[in-house]
């Protein structure tokens, strides 16, 4: 799933600063699994900007509102009835779904309430860790199903480089070796001999943002 | 010969090839590396030039070396994936050979995050490895990464960098291995202060035989102080330190202490000449350049052979 972040207040309150009537619109997608923008963010989000404007003498009204998914033109198509009344929405989905209500609502500014970090999952209570760049050529079959773009620092594809110690990363104790994962990995599989020595070849980026913005089209499912 | 290099003459040659480092300042002033190479004239057969090292912005490597090239030196050019992609290393690439290069070191580069600035972004559209392949093939094909052909394709005498002390150390020799297959002629190790670690790792090289493909170079660097040598044991990653050393720097009389690092170092090189498929010695002074030619004295490594 995307992991998001909410920003910090202050940032949130400097944005809204010219408005008083707004559109809080959360997500019950990936960022309401972890934590960020789902309904109950929203509700908190929502207290804490009526107070800390009301601590200023300047009142805001704030709409509370959670989509199905804020990144499918279908569910952004529910705030149509009430984005006219409002001056901007607040949106604490990630940023697809910032920009797709930026792009449905041409007059009302959308704002984004989180930080979009990355794609991955939740290794315990409160922790949450990347593990996939959207590169577009997956090469896990061949890296023991460690992705070494996202899990090196360096994105090497014929690792490690000599500051890998003691399973660390060179960057910071707390960051793990994505190639020891890799060759950890290899070897309980039996695949060290087999695959460690084969160079890795140049990888063609234009699969990945490097490329340009993305765009799958499946014609068996156009209409 | 494969190049118009010095450092593959003398290494072709069967001598104990020596090679220093210099560090460009972090400024415009050619003066520095003037007074580096002054220190090193006479002492080895080649310097590198460092391409922003720990990711410290400083005078580019190329223009460094066009520097000591034109005070009689046959320079190593320092290229780091990091900071440019395969455009740009490519073109780097070309320009150092039509300004005389002969020589270059690939590398993937320290992490940006520990240096001068950190919030950069960092580039590593190819790796080490990958960049050995393309200055390899260069050479041997006239070709570019994506099969051009190259009119008038650089000739170099393609080095890399290997840490015999960084994990895990059961890849490190197969880590060469792959290295050798991408087509490098020598090797320049990490600084070497555990002998035991090394040898051990020496012993795996040769006995794959990859010290016949590939001119192995065994770094060293003087300990200045007994906190050079705490930091390094603390706080540079990969780097092996064993306490021995430690305490004989801390047993040093007052005022003696760089004098027992130079002693350790000299040592070490005698050692490590003794080794078998050792071909040569990298000596790293960090900002102590002007004690390289007491070092290759000391450690009878002078005169270096005419070729």
């Amino acid at each position: 799933m995307i992991i998001g972040h909410r920003k910090p207040l202050e940032e949130i309150l400097k944005m809204l600063e010219p408005f008083d009537k707004i559109i809080l619109a959360g997500c019950k997608g990936c960022v309401a699994v972890c934590n960020a923008g789902g309904e109950k963010e929203v509700g908190i989000l929502a207290s804490a900007i009526r107070l800390a404007r009301k601590k200023d003498g300047k009142d805001i009204e704030v709409k509370e509102i959670t989509l199905e998914r804020q990144c499918d033109p279908e569910y952004i198509d529910q705030l149509q009835n009430v984005a006219g009344d409002h001056q901007a929405v607040l949106s604490i989905a990630c940023g697809v779904g910032v920009q797709y209500l930026a792009e449905r609502y041409k007059s009302t500014p959308a704002l984004p309430g989180l930080n979009t970090d990355f794609m991955g999952g939740s290794r315990e209570q409160g922790v949450w860790v990347e593990r996939c760049q959207g590169c577009g050529n997956c090469v896990l079959h061949l890296t023991g199903g460690i992705c070494p773009i996202t899990r090196c620092s360096k994105s090497l594809l014929n690792g490690p480089c000599g500051g890998s110690s003691k399973g660390k990363c060179e960057i910071n104790p707390d960051v793990e070796c994505g190639w020891q994962l890799i060759i950890d990995r290899l070897k309980s599989l039996g695949l060290l001999e087999a695959l460690y020595e084969q160079i890795m070849p140049y990888k063609d980026w234009l699969t990945s943002r490097d490329g340009g913005p993305r765009t799958i089209t499946r014609e068996d499912m156009r209409e | 010969m494969k190049t118009a290099s010095r450092l593959e003459k003398v290494l072709a040659s069967g001598a104990f090839a020596v090679t220093s480092e210099c560090g460009p300042p972090r400024g415009s002033d050619p003066e520095v590396i003037r007074k580096k190479g002054e220190c090193l004239k006479g002492v080895v057969d080649a310097i590198n030039v460092t391409d922003n090292q720990t990711s410290v912005v400083r005078m580019s490597s190329i223009a460094s070396c066009v520097i000591l090239k034109e005070m009689g030196f046959d320079p190593i050019v320092q290229m780091t994936t990091r900071d440019r992609n395969r455009i740009a290393l490519q073109s780097d690439i070309l320009g150092a050979g039509a300004l005389g290069m002969n020589n270059i070191l690939c590398l993937s580069g320290d992490h940006q995050r520990f240096g001068d600035h950190p919030s950069a972004k960092n580039v590593y559209d190819i790796d080490s490895i990958q960049l050995i392949q393309t200055v390899h093939r260069m050479r041997e094909e006239g070709k570019f990464i994506n099969g051009q052909e190259i009119k008038v394709a650089p000739k170099f005498f393609i080095g890399a960098a290997e840490n015999p002390f960084a994990d895990p150390f059961e890849i490190r020799v197969p880590r060469l291995a792959k290295k050798a297959g991408a087509g490098v002629d020598f090797i320049q190790t990490q600084c070497i202060y555990n002998l035991d670690k090394f040898r051990l790792w020496m012993k795996g090289v040769v006995e794959r035989g990859l010290h016949q493909k590939v001119k192995i170079l065994a770094g060293v660097t003087p300990m200045k102080t007994v906190g050079m040598a705490r930091y390094m044991k603390a706080s540079v990653p990969g780097m092996d330190v064993p306490d021995a050393i430690i305490d004989r720097l801390k047993g040093a009389a007052k005022g003696k202490v760089g004098d027992e690092g130079i002693k350790i170092c000299v040592e070490t090189i005698q050692q490590l000449r003794e080794m078998e498929g050792v071909a040569g010695v990298h000596i790293m002074a960090i900002e102590w350049e002007e004690k390289v030619k007491e070092i290759a004295e000391a450690a009878g490594l002078l005169p270096r052979p005419q070729v």
